[in-house]
């Protein structure tokens, strides 16, 4: 059977893929630009078909704090929101991590601080994948840059975060949100039976049966020696993770002398921006992290040594080029070309950011 | 009558429930949390629903009340309990859920979650444990504290001019249309506590009859906090907490 193709936008993909998936619960709160997820789910009402709960929350706050519970207790659990609802779900964040309970995060970015705007931004990256909450966590972060990455990414976020029993993220930004383009949705997969929960999440508070101890669902340990352990254990996670998770793309890198690297939305715009340089006959390439945390430093470093410059090129004042150059080291010249607040670049607007830092 | 004359079965007649487990309790002495403990240990056991059983621990004093009683717990963030409940309970309608909280995780940060939730009327039992103040960080000001009533953050007594008013959130909760039961309840004396375990059972029942929120608040001594002896505690409670957190039915539907 022919794969259905669909046109929708971004944020409609993740609703879609989220009830396809079996999701079990989804608790949010609307903002713009990614209300779009919860009309989606509650016009579908997934609960007549797969049982899924829908269910909109008094607040960011009580969204989130759903979704520990519903994680606590075994099920595949999401939320999403935009810049401002995510700041308030960091606490959330941080007890989720704490607690080592996998579930589903959306970030549909928006231009702050405060307020802000609703136009697209990318100036969560250094809350996202520094911990935006209190404590040495770390976020899976997967980052879309089309809608069909917003569809397969719930996916893969929900597996990755029950692999290693930690939150995930879909960092995305209003463009990747709004943008409507061809999708084809994932395959229907049942809601796991209760048999299958206890199998996969034998640690998940679901009533204690007999012959087991009480399944504690906590984040806390007063004794510093067992909290600086629960720490270990964490960090060795952490490591297995950056050793086995990181995912990126390559856009003409083989010959490349010049690098952009850009994630999301940016990394759209910078695959125009490869293909007029090189029709000037600039070799300029295109790194696109696909996880922002695990970072794909591994590979930014190899082509410090083939390349002469790169660009990480953000909606953002510069953030992600921190960590390009973490990973670079000072071995090749790293310079960063945003926008801010919401506007976005065009494409010969990074091309003259190019040329002029790397006189070309 | 001889010891071994006691410790016959047939002259038994109290047992430690089955559900609480021999961890020594941090608790104060004296103070309302453990025998509170104690009637939700009962109330589940004699419901025969510990396998179904899922609690939901405050922050406050009671942060560790899944060490003593042995069912499957979740500690939640600061006020957080009844989101958190919530989804334990749309997400597993066939199990029987509770939150157990503080007047300060309840009634000040945890407001919004505790009014959203009662006003959904999710099938949840909510365990209020009102003793006027912040055990747990030392003895501060709670939304309840009474007026003229010293605490750490207001040494002089609470000032309503400077603190504002006393707050009855089981009157509030008693007004929203998604609460079937909301009771006022102690647990000083043995006739107290009899009366107590009664309204607990039924809010528990509730839960499980789909009737939607019911609320349990337990007019509470801290003995620590308000620097009293047990005894002078209850003396105190009786004389000052009873007066203008009375006893009884705020609500209870049929
Ligand atoms: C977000 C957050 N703010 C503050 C605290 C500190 N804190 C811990 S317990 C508590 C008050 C608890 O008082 P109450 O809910 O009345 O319970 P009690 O200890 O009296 O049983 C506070 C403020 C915290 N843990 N988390
Ligand atoms: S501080 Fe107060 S509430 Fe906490 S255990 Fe002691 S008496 Fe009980």
């Amino acid at each position: 059977m022919a794969e259905e193709v669909k046109l929708m936008k971004g944020n409609e993909a993740i609703a879609h893929a989220a009830i396809r998936y079996g999701v079990d619960g989804y608790f949010g709160y609307p903002i713009t630009p990614q209300s779009e997820i919860l009309e989606t789910l509650m016009a579908e009402m997934p609960w007549e078909k797969t049982g899924m709960v829908v269910l909109q929350a008094e607040s960011e706050v009580a969204a989130i704090n759903m979704v520990y519970g519903g994680a606590g207790t075994g099920k595949r659990v999401m939320t999403s929101s935009s810049s401002p609802g995510v700041s308030l779900k960091q606490e959330g964040i941080s007890y989720l991590a704490g607690a080592e309970l996998p579930c589903l995060v959306v970030n549909v970015m928006r231009g702050g601080p405060g307020l802000g705007t609703i136009q697209p931004s990318q100036a969560d990256y250094f809350q996202t994948v520094k911990g935006g909450g209190h404590g040495d966590y770390r976020l899976i972060t997967l980052a879309p840059s089309s809608v069909q990455e917003m569809a397969d990414f719930v996916g893969l976020g929900f597996e990755l975060a029950f692999k290693y029993s930690n939150p995930a993220i879909i960092l995305a930004d209003g463009i990747i949100g709004q943008m409507m383009e061809k999708v084809v949705l994932p395959p229907f997969h049942p809601r796991r039976t209760e048999e299958e929960i206890i199998a996969e999440c034998p640690w998940a508070a679901r009533g204690k049966t007999a012959g087991r101890k009480p399944n504690v669902i906590t984040s806390l340990e007063l004794d510093p020696a067992k909290m600086e352990e629960n720490n270990i254990r964490f960090q060795a996670k952490y490591r297995k993770i950056e050793e086995n998770e990181v995912r990126y793309e390559e856009f003409q890198c083989e010959d490349a002398e010049y690098l952009l690297i850009a994630f999301g939305s940016s990394a759209r715009i910078c695959q125009k921006v490869v293909e007029n340089a090189r029709a000037k006959g600039i070799k300029l390439g295109l790194l696109r992290p696909i996880t922002l945390w695990p970072f794909p430093k591994k590979v930014i470093a190899a082509y410090a040594d083939k390349v002469k410059g790169m660009l990480s090129v953000e909606l953002n004042a510069g953030q992600m080029v921190e960590d390009v150059r973490l990973a670079v080291n000072g071995k090749v010249k790293v310079e960063h070309f945003g926008r801010l607040g919401g506007i976005v670049f065009t494409p010969d607007e990074v091309l003259e950011a190019l040329k002029k830092n790397f006189e070309l | 009558m001889e010891v071994n004359e006691i410790i016959k079965p047939e002259n038994l007649v109290y047992e430690k429930p089955r559900l609480m487990n021999e961890n020594p309790m941090h608790y104060c002495p004296g103070c309302s949390h453990g025998v509170i403990h104690k009637l939700i240990a009962e109330v589940i056991a004699e419901m025969g629903m510990e396998d179904k059983t899922i609690g939901i621990s405050p922050v406050g004093c009671a942060v560790f009340a899944y060490n003593y009683i042995d069912i499957d717990w979740i500690e939640a963030a600061h006020g957080r309990a009844p989101a958190i409940a919530t989804a334990v309970k749309r997400l597993n309608p066939d199990k029987m859920v509770f939150t157990y909280q503080g007047d300060g995780d309840l009634a000040a940060i945890g407001t919004a979650e505790t009014i959203h939730a009662a006003n959904r009327g999710e099938n949840i039992v909510i365990v209020f444990v009102n003793n006027a103040i912040y055990g747990m960080t030392g003895g501060q000001m709670a939304p309840t504290t009474l007026e003229g009533m010293p605490t750490a953050t207001c040494p002089y007594g609470r000032n309503i001019a400077l603190n504002g008013y006393p707050l009855k959130i089981g009157d509030l909760l008693a007004q929203l249309e998604g609460t079937c039961l909301v009771t006022r309840q102690s647990v000083q004396t043995a006739a107290a506590v009899r009366k107590a375990k009664k309204m607990l059972r039924k809010a528990f029942e509730n839960s499980m009859a789909g009737k939607g929120t019911s609320i349990v608040e337990f007019v509470s001594t801290c003995s620590s906090g308000w620097k009293m002896t047990p005894e002078k505690a209850n003396k105190w409670m009786e004389e000052n907490m009873f007066p203008f957190y009375p006893l009884g039915d705020l609500k209870n539907k049929e």
